[in-house]
């Protein structure tokens, strides 16, 4: 046992310095930039990041930009990181938010997020200014994946869930796969990403609510067009269950294999909780997947949609 | 160098530090060395395969999450199969979380469990989401003596009892899981709590009711740990709201030999390692040469001194 009278004098002096820091709540093991790695072959890592920029794409959309430890840089397209958002109110944001990487940025060892400020946690985010500190875990998940067979890959996303897709413009074209990316949205003013893909050799297809053009009738006329074209070695979506859906439905009648992003309250990334399960059916029966583990993505004829 | 392993009964973890049964998994191994743990908790595994509960399983409150996940697993064979070679590549004794609606498959659970890989069977009396008669017999000091004892008979393994901290008297069914032949007890599973949505009006969890993971349980189950602490003989885990090295402080103060660590990993994954980091800096700081000394080590005998310094102050 201890010797209390000793013990409690040097304790006096030193209980008060424990609690000056009141990050002191919670305690964890962060890489920051520049720092060497203590666990090199570990694939994720739980990141220090400084906000290089964070403004507003349009209206409803920001696009966040962070520098970060060349480690993360082994993201790829389709795994997401989990975010440690600030409270946007005073009260506390209990659980990371996961979000898809927009893109990787090797030469500059940045990670951008492009999100829709919704809920708390995105919130939060924006609120985060040019230097500021943000905890970020990952890359998590497993990503897309592009077969050597393919030539030519319809991408078909909607609002937020573009951003899920971007990468797929740049995993394409460094290999010489042809894109046909058909952006959906509510109205014209926040369509994303046709820039982002065209720079890259994608075609794209924006279609509106507000001109009728987002209409299933529509998309699925447009879809048709691309296999009858030779357009469509593969699909991939996010973002909408009508258009899951749909590019599930003609992926089976065309035999054509795909790949969805999909999305779910999640809390530790890691597998362990089982939280963020969905349904699949595999083989005629239903089964449940963990979305952050053996998703986010997954095979487009097997999932159940929600 | 400060040692920080302590005794459970016969088994001695290299540090204080466990996760929590639930909160974790082999697959933090992508973030953190798992074979620095003082233990590894597997979540709770049930004998016939289950899906577990409806989404969603997870709510945010204002003060904690709530959650209830139904305890989803591909049953014993698959678990000892698959599962438990996963966890035999680390170091950190195996703590096998298991769970049952009956006394009588709750024993044979722990039989089929007790294999050369496996070191402890936490049985989890206390599902919070279940009653007396159907897996939480922690409530109550009959069905804990009942279930425990039968447990007992059927492993020779070290056996660790999760308790509810929903019990009427926690310290009344921590006597009889001891009586029963525990040899430790995890003090304590989650609170059964609800939230209610007001945009739908509807429950916030699939299952409507879950268990509430909060650091702002910390100090109620600290209470807990502290009072049973005084009354029973065998070692205690204590599990609730540890976020950092002076939490794990704080419950071996109050008597406990570890701790459980849940809710500060799903923040932050390199919680644990970290914890384990600071708890060791905590004492060399204050020149603790072995963190077993904490256990118990709560200055609450002269109590008195304090009532006669208070009352000399006036109001």
């Amino acid at each position: 046992m201890l010797d209390y009278a000793a013990y409690y004098e040097k304790q006096t002096e030193t209980y008060a310095m424990s609690n000056a820091d009141p990050n002191r709540n919670y305690t964890s093991a962060t890489l920051k930039i520049g720092e060497p790695d203590p666990l090199p072959d570990r694939p994720a890592g739980e990141f220090i990041s400084i906000v290089s920029s964070n403004g507003w794409v349009n209206d409803e959309y920001k696009l966040m930009v962070v520098d970060v430890h060349e480690k993360a840089m082994k993201a790829k397209g389709g795994q997401f990181f989990h975010l440690l958002c600030p409270s946007p109110d005073g009260a506390e944001v209990w659980m990371r938010r996961p979000m898809s990487i927009y893109r990787v940025n090797q030469e500059r060892s940045q990670l951008e997020f492009l999100y829709k400020c919704e809920g708390r946690g995105t919130q939060g985010m924006a609120m985060l200014e040019p230097g500021d500190e943000f905890n970020i875990t990952g890359p998590l998940g497993v990503g897309f994946t592009i077969d050597p067979a393919w030539k030519n890959i319809v991408v078909l996303g909607r609002g937020v869930g573009l951003a899920t897709l971007a990468p797929l413009s740049k995993m394409a074209a460094e290999r010489n796969v042809g894109v046909t990316a058909i952006l959906s949205a509510r109205n014209p003013q926040v369509v994303m990403s046709v820039d982002l893909f065209e720079s890259l050799g994608a075609k794209t297809v924006t279609v509106v609510d507000t001109d009728g053009s987002s209409a299933v009738e529509n998309v699925e006329a447009i879809l048709e067009r691309l296999i009858a074209e030779g357009k469509a070695d593969a699909f991939y979506t996010c973002g909408s269950n009508r258009l899951l859906t749909l590019m599930k439905r003609l992926g089976a009648t065309h035999d054509i294999p795909g790949q969805v992003a999909m999305e779910q309250i999640m809390v530790c990334g890691f597998g362990a909780c089982y939280v963020c399960m969905r349904t699949f059916e595999v083989n005629g029966e239903r089964i449940l997947r963990r979305v952050c583990r053996e998703g986010p993505i997954f095979n487009m004829q097997e999932a159940v949609g929600w | 160098m400060v040692d920080l392993s302590v005794k459970i009964g016969d088994l001695t973890l290299q540090n204080p530090i466990t996760p929590a049964s639930g909160a974790f998994s082999w697959e933090y191994n992508d973030v953190i060395d798992l074979n620095r743990l003082g233990g590894l908790v597997a979540k709770t595994i049930c004998r016939e395969p289950r899906v577990g509960n409806p989404t969603p399983r997870m709510a945010e409150t204002e003060a904690g999450i709530i959650q209830s996940i139904g305890l989803p697993g591909k049953g014993i064979k698959y678990f000892l199969d698959h599962i438990v070679p996963e966890y035999a590549k680390f170091k950190p004794p195996l703590i096998v979380s298991c769970s049952s609606e009956s006394p009588e498959d709750f024993a044979e659970l722990a039989r089929e469990l007790s294999v050369p890989d496996v070191d402890v069977v936490e049985c989890n009396i206390s599902c919070p989401t279940r009653n007396t008669s159907g897996g939480n017999f922690a409530l109550d000091t009959e069905h804990t003596k009942n279930v425990v004892g039968m447990i007992r008979a059927a492993t020779d393994k070290p056996l660790w009892a999760k308790l509810s901290p929903s019990a009427g008297d926690i310290v009344a069914v921590a006597l009889a899981a001891q009586e029963a032949g525990a040899d430790a007890l995890c003090i304590a599973n989650t609170f059964l709590s609800l939230k209610i949505r007001t945009d739908n009006f509807r429950p916030a969890l699939g299952n409507k009711f879950g268990g509430m993971v909060s650091p702002a349980l910390k100090p109620i189950v600290l209470r807990m740990v502290y009072q049973v602490a005084k009354e029973v003989s065998i070692p205690i885990i204590g599990i609730g709201g540890v976020t950092k090295a002076e939490d794990v402080v704080e419950y071996m103060l109050a008597g406990a030999s570890a701790v459980g660590i849940g809710y500060a990993g799903f923040r932050n994954p390199t919680a644990l390692t970290a914890i384990i980091d600071d708890l060791e800096a905590w004492c060399i700081e204050r020149g603790i040469d072995k963190v077993s000394d904490l256990i118990g080590a709560v200055r609450d005998d002269d109590m008195e001194m304090d009532t006669l310094a208070a009352a000399s102050v006036g109001v």
